[in-house]
């Protein structure tokens, strides 16, 4: 990542705290170089499909970067975090790096997971970032079992499990909640809640908010301004130090919004949301205006540096690229590895009479 | 005839149905609103109205088994799963107690319900979205499985799917929706489960299969008649109730035989239906019979590799030449 300028152009210092945000201008300045990051990334991400380097379900962050950032930011390296399939900007916050990103979604060997997972299915174990997951919910067992050795373990850790507003009607994220609560799992759930899942708008099919969703369980819930990037790093920054210190879990709703279609097969607008709606949200909550309005009004942030830190975010994102044109694609003999541990093996395990 | 999709197809089937029927109502993600994930339920929502044409929220085991208690209630579900990958999440529901529950009872219930949608490796979707399911839902007893390769075929066992008294996976080929063809207009176009059908005949080497891979088995007898074999394509059109005179009829006929499947091979249909033929046709068989399957792994999300993974028409030419001895 690149490095935000210690002394801003306009004087301010970069360890003055905006007093208004509560947040130091250093992290407030490094948080928009993320987002802006995570934007570029995500349009070469669309670039790239558009022109057939990425093939299947592809599914943008852009609109929603405030999330990965804000909530990332917050975490220790050592922390865990999972999500469904919209997490390229996640795996990245987390600290794998774009260019194993990009080269996963192109499907090559210099992909964090071979070329062999695709956008839906980015993984580094080594940031501690657990995937990637393409079953609505799949993810949520997994991070309270996360959890779950975290506390075995008496590590000082957390887990953050992200997921969509649409998950939380599924049975196994209630059975989840339970669990978490009855052994005091140190797991945020973080629902992402875009309105949307896919084309069906949460209220149509959901008779209560996602808040109320934790309070059969005693859990403890919040819901954040999920655009405003310095409420939400400000929120989680409290939250994990809660959680850190044993106070068990946490459900959080980031209010937030999605400014492409479900993946990049979908209609940004059509039937279940019209253009106007989606133009109103670009025009009043993007996160990265509105953490802009917020630095310029402090006098932390000009249009110049703003503009160089564009032209950072730039270089990384077409860098990722780059590295992922010239990475190869895997070698056939990729196809049967990694099926099993292939340590210690009695008997036939595969069957298709290409391997034996 | 008509000519039409496989997709406008399945909306026909559809529309006839909830038509007969009052009992009969669509539930699933994006049914309504949407017109459906794959566009099959298009317009259905205008002409039937939300009690039948119902957007559930992403419960998949909880809508599965809400049809499933409906159906012992007596109505008659369609249940339809955004793709058969979520179906995962409902089988308890649908082996458990869909497919166990006539039987549970002594025969007091009956489950009419279908389960339906796009079944199938697709387009670098990888490994947790491009999967053939088939297997799944046949292994315990109880459950019907249908997998129509053409609109005409599409259109006729849905129909009969809905009509049947028990439970049903009618698993459409998730490549196959813009598939054009031609679909019979009489009044109420029907194909029973359980009835194959020889998509092309040959009689050098039977290759026989079902659902998407039929157009693959096609592709490959176009290229072995180029090199003068001619093939026999049965397609099974429902792997249970499973058509095994038509299956003993085409060993008879050629002699040697190709299993060709999208799924995994271990204990997949092309194992049950090896078995069949060599308890009962053992004596017509000139050669041992082969399988092409889906690479025994997880699909893989990468270009090169996804097509290292599925079944090939090479693979299909290969083994039938294998079989001919060439
Ligand atoms: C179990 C399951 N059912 C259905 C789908 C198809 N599907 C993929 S994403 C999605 C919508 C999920 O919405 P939400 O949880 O709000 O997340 P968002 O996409 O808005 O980030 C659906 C229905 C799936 N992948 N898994
Ligand atoms: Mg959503």
């Amino acid at each position: 990542m690149a490095k935000a300028k210690t002394n801003t152009s306009s004087g301010a210092k970069t360890e003055d705290v905006l007093a208004r945000h509560g947040v130091t201008a250093k992290i407030a300045l490094e948080l928009m170089q993320e987002m802006l990051l995570y934007r570029r990334f995500e349009e070469k991400a669309e670039e790239s499909y558009a022109i057939g380097k990425i093939g299947g379900f592809c599914h943008l962050h852009i609109g929603q970067e405030a999330g990965a950032a804000g909530v990332i930011k917050v975490l220790q390296p050592e922390d865990y975090a999972i999500s469904a399939y919209r997490s390229h900007t996640q795996a990245i916050a987390k600290g794998i790096s774009p260019k194993a990103v990009m080269a996963e979604l192109y499907g090559r060997v210099g992909g964090i997971s071979g070329g062999k997972g695709g956008s839906m299915h980015v993984f580094g174990r080594d940031a501690r970032f657990f995937g990637g997951h393409g079953i609505v919910g799949g993810q949520v067992p997994l991070a309270t079992g996360i959890g779950w050795k975290i506390k075995y373990s008496g590590e000082n850790l957390v887990c953050i499990c992200f997921m969509g507003d649409a998950t939380v009607n599924q049975g196994g994220f209630h059975e989840c909640l339970n669990m978490a609560a009855v052994w005091e799992l140190p797991v945020i759930y973080v629902v992402e809640n875009n309105k949307y899942g896919m084309g069906t708008a949460f209220d149509r099919v959901s008779k209560t908010e996602i808040s109320a969703r934790s309070v059969p369980f005693d859990i403890p819930a919040s819901s954040v301004n999920g655009q405003d990037v310095l409420s939400t790093f400000k929120h989680f920054r409290n939250l994990t130090e809660e959680v850190r210190s044993g106070g068990g879990p946490r459900l959080v709703e980031l209010r937030t919004y999605r400014f492409r279609g479900h993946s990049m097969s979908d209609p940004v607008s059509g039937t279940y949301r019209s253009t106007e709606e989606v133009e109103r949200h670009k025009e009043e909550s993007d996160p990265i205006a509105i953490l802009r309005h917020q630095l310029f009004a402090e006098g932390v942030l000009d249009q110049d540096t703003l503009e160089e830190m564009d032209v950072t975010a730039k270089t990384i994102a077409a860098e990722a690229t780059d590295f992922a044109d010239e990475s190869p694609i895997p070698e056939p003999e990729a196809l049967y590895e990694n099926v099993w541990a292939a340590t210690n093996v009695h008997g036939r395990l595969f069957f298709d009479g290409q391997r034996t | 005839m008509a000519t039409m999709t496989y997709r406008e197809a399945l909306n026909e089937a559809l529309r006839e149905e909830m038509d007969r029927d009052p009992d009969v109502f669509l539930m699933g993600e994006e049914v309504a609103e949407y017109d459906g994930a794959y566009k099959v339920s298009k317009g259905l929502l205008d002409v039937f109205g939300d009690q039948r044409v119902v957007d559930a929220p992403i419960s998949e085991l909880g809508f599965a088994g809400l049809g499933v208690g409906a159906a012992m209630a007596g109505l008659r579900p369609v249940i339809e799963f955004m793709t058969f990958n979520f179906a995962y999440l409902a089988l308890d529901q649908i082996i458990n107690n869909a497919s166990k529950l006539r039987y549970m009872s002594g025969g007091q219930f009956k489950v009419p319900i279908t389960f339906r949608g796009p079944n199938g490796p697709a387009l670098q979707l990888g490994a947790q979205h491009s999967q053939a399911c088939e297997t799944y839902f046949l292994h315990a007893p109880g459950c019907k499985v249908v997998t129509p390769a053409t609109p005409a075929d599409a259109k006729g066992l849905l129909k009969a799917s809905i009509r049947d008294d028990d439970p049903v996976a009618f698993m459409e080929g998730e490549l196959l929706y813009n598939l054009k063809g031609e679909v019979p207009e009489e009044d109420d176009f029907v194909i029973p489960l359980g009835v194959a059908d020889l998509k092309r005949v040959g009689s050098d080497v039977s290759i026989i299969t079902h659902g998407q891979m039929v157009h693959l088995a096609l592709q490959a007898s176009d290229k072995l008649e180029s090199e003068g074999i001619e093939a026999e394509v049965l397609d099974l059109r429902s792997v249970r109730p499973l058509d095994v005179d038509a299956i003993l009829e085409t060993v008879q006929k050629t002699n040697r035989v190709v299993y060709l499947e999208d799924s995994w091979p271990y204990a997949g249909t092309g194992a049950q239906v090896v078995s069949i033929i060599q308890e009962e046709a053992f004596d017509h068989l000139d050669a041992p019979v082969l399988r092409v399957t889906q690479a025994d792994v997880p699909m893989p999300y990468a270009k090169n590799l996804e097509a290292l993974a599925k079944p090939s028409v090479e693979q299909v030419l290969e083994s039938c030449k294998k079989v001919l001895y060439r």
